[in-house]
Parts: structure tokens; sequence; C-alpha cells
């Protein structure tokens, strides 16, 4: 029983980061739902360690094979004013945001997103991305310069020519 | 005393602000953010992104769960999808439809990528050539070419299910691009009335047995696998109507599977 209440106090945060790592809501709630049903099936494979980071792990290499197949297509971007409406906060500033995450490579936003948005160490995130925490610590630095350029770049009260 | 010690390295900087760094290190890093206004700003700006992150997308967690992501209806499916075979599932999609539907397939396990995939090219075909009032098959029923074409063209032995007893009649088939290029084929029948359904039949690797409903707009399609094929039945949304038929379909052409097999 522990192991599904586990499962079942991570969605609403499964949502939060499939929601950042995808910025479509329907996208996002496909591939929790896909996650927690691959999740059920392999509940008898799952002998210990942590659910939670278990989860990010199956949702971020769903994500990744969804992008594969979606680079063979044209893709959809879902329009801004679609789901504004269930965002809380500074809407400029959170499409702001939605662009910059946009413009980084999938490992980077990866990173990124779970350490700033989900709290994770960087020896968890390393765990889940298969790689060393050296690696991790140099894509949070690339996604952290890409943001910062990109969100300076947007405020032209910043850009000064010297 | 900043100039004694070693330089804070970018790591470091990330690591603190991040509340990875060890404590012992956190005196001196204070002291080198106040030296180094720069670095200073940087790791301000760092937090500072992290914040609206956060309140980007912190409401997507406080937001209540939608109906589709709750455990226990997803273990029931689960469950069905473990015990029942093709056939099974099928009469338990169909029974589930009585107790009511709850937006998307909730009743049965997630539709796969692929079958996501040719669903999608087969309305899509559907939607074209069902407008078409001219020509809107390439090889007409009565060609005896018809099947064995396609069957060869698409590399599986296909057959046009008999759809009489829905007062639909086959009109034909056309050759179509299916998933990255491989041919597929489209049966179109047709009611007196004139409302058309095609029946799309594509090479997919690692079909799914379960039929999956999907609604868009006017037109909804019914999928299923079978071996290495992909089948989808197209029509107008009525659901009813539509997985009746696409029972009828994969009854007809699941038979023809065994028998040769």
């Amino acid at each position: 029983m522990g192991f599904r209440h586990d499962v079942e106090a991570a969605i609403p945060a499964l949502r939060r980061y499939a929601r950042a790592l995808t910025r479509d809501g329907d996208a996002a709630d496909d591939l929790v739902q896909d996650t927690l049903v691959r999740a059920l099936r392999s509940e008898h494979l799952f002998h210990a360690g942590d659910v939670r980071s278990w989860l990010y792990t199956i949702l971020t290499n769903l994500n990744r094979n969804r992008l594969r197949s979606l680079s063979r297509r044209p893709t959809l971007m879902p329009m801004d004013e679609n789901d504004a409406a269930d965002m809380a906060g500074p809407e400029a500033g959170g499409r702001d945001v939605e662009r910059a995450l946009a413009r980084l490579a999938e490992e980077q936003r990866v990173a990124l997103l779970l350490v700033v948005l989900e709290g994770l160490s960087y020896r968890e995130v390393a765990e889940i991305q298969g790689v060393p925490i050296g690696t991790v610590m140099s894509r949070l630095a690339r996604a952290r310069a890409q943001v910062k350029a990109y969100l300076d770049g947007e405020r032209p009260m910043l850009r000064r020519v010297k | 005393m900043v100039g004694r010690e070693p330089p804070v390295s970018d790591d470091e900087l990330h690591a603190y602000v991040d509340g990875e760094l060890p404590e012992s290190r956190r005196a001196a890093i204070e002291a080198w953010l106040a030296a180094h206004p720069e670095d200073a700003a940087r790791a301000a700006s760092w937090r500072a992104h992290a914040e609206l992150i956060r309140v980007r997308y912190g409401g997507v967690a406080r937001s209540p769960v939608p109906a589709h992501l709750v455990l226990d209806r997803l273990a029931r499916a689960e469950r069905k999808w473990t015990w029942f075979a093709a056939a099974a599932v099928l009469a338990a999609f169909l029974l589930g439809g009585a107790s009511g539907w709850y937006g998307r397939a909730a009743f049965i396990a997630v539709p796969a990528p692929v079958a996501q995939r040719v669903t999608a090219e087969a309305l899509d075909a559907h939607k074209l050539y069902v407008a078409e009032v001219r020509h809107p098959i390439e090889v007409p029923a009565e060609a005896s070419h018809l099947i064995p074409w396609l069957s060869r063209r698409v590399g599986s032995t296909l057959r046009a299910p008999d759809l009489g007893s829905f007062g639909l009649k086959l009109m034909g088939g056309r050759l179509l691009p299916g998933q990255t290029g491989k041919p597929a084929a489209m049966f179109m029948y047709e009611t007196v009335s004139g409302e058309r359904y095609t029946l799309y039949c594509a090479r997919a690797t690692a079909p799914e047995t379960a039929l999956h409903y999907n609604a868009a707009g006017q037109v909804a399609a019914v999928y299923w696998g079978d071996g290495d094929l992909g089948f989808v039945v197209s029509g107008p949304a009525d659901r009813e109507q539509l997985l009746k038929i696409a029972q009828a379909a994969y009854e007809q052409l699941d038979r023809r599977g065994r028998s040769n097999s």
C-alpha cells in the first residue's frame, strides 16, 4: 500500500514538472498518465529506493521518446492564450519564462527544472538523467546562462551600448 | 581577507544558490560575493529566474488532479489490460461505455505513441477523402485487383470486411503514404444516405491490441492493433455506432488472421 500511496502523493508535482517540460497542458497530462500506467505495471519490479525519483525518471524518458516522434512531424505549438487562464502570477513574465525554457536543449531543461522547480538534489538529478553530477552541474550552468541571456535580452531597458 | 581566499568557481556559485554547498564553505562564498558584485548579480539573477519558473508553474501542482489521472481508476484499467485478451478488452470497453464516458481514454490503458500516430494519419486521410465528391477512392470495389494490390503494397494480407449489416457498402480503396512513408491502405464504405466510413490499415511496430476511441470534432476513430498491423475505423462521431462497426470489422479481420496462421 505504501507504493500506491507514494505514487499518488507525487501526482501534483509530476503534473507541474510535465507542464514545465512540455509547456502544453494536454501533452503534459498525457505524459503523467503514461508515467502512472507504467509505474503501476512495473510495481512488482520496484523494490527499494525513492518512488518519486523513479517517477521523474520515467516521465523524463517518456518525454524524450515523445520529442523524438514529434521531430518526425510538424510541431503543433500551443497558443499562449489557451492556457494563460489557469495560470496564476504575472502573465507577461510567465510567457517570457516559457519561451526561455523552450529554447533550451532538452537535457538542460530537465536539469534546470528538476533542481529549480522540483527541488531535487544534484545527486538525484544525476541518477534520473543517468549522468555524473559534474554533467548535471554543467547542464545547469548552461541552462541558467541561456535563460539569463534570453530574459535580459528581452528587456530593452537593460540593453546598453558601452 | 578576500585576496587570500582561493577564487570561487562557477560550480560553487550554483551549488550555493541551490543550497548544495557544504556549510563550511558558505561564509567564504558570501565574502566572495560581497567583494565581487558581478558574481553577486549573476547569483541574484539565477535566484530570480528560479522564482519566475516556480511562479509560472507552481499553480499546476495546486490545481485539482483531473479524473483521468486518478490512480484508482488507472489501476482498474490496468487490471483489465492484464487479464483480458483483445476480444475481452473490447467487451470491457463496450460495457464501460454504459457507465459513462470520462473524457479521454480513461478506461483502457493509454494509447501508445504508435497508436496515436496511426490514428492521426487515418483521421487526416479520412477527412480529406470522405469530402471528395468525384474521386473519393482510387480503385473501385468492383475491380478484382483492389485487395491483392493493396495487400502487396502494404505487405500483409488485407481484407475489406463486410459491413452490410450496418447498411455500409464498400466503395473501394486507395493507397496512402503511412508512417515514415511506408504504404498504408484505406477502404471506404458508404450508406445509402451518403454517410462514409473508412478502414485504414498500416504496418505498425508493436501495435496494441486494445481498442481506443478517439473523437476529433465531427469525426471519430477507433484504433486497434493485430499482429504487425494497426487498424483504424473512422466515421461520424457517434461513439456507440462506431464501436459496433469497429467491433464487426475487428471480428472479421481477426477470424481471417487466425485461420491463416
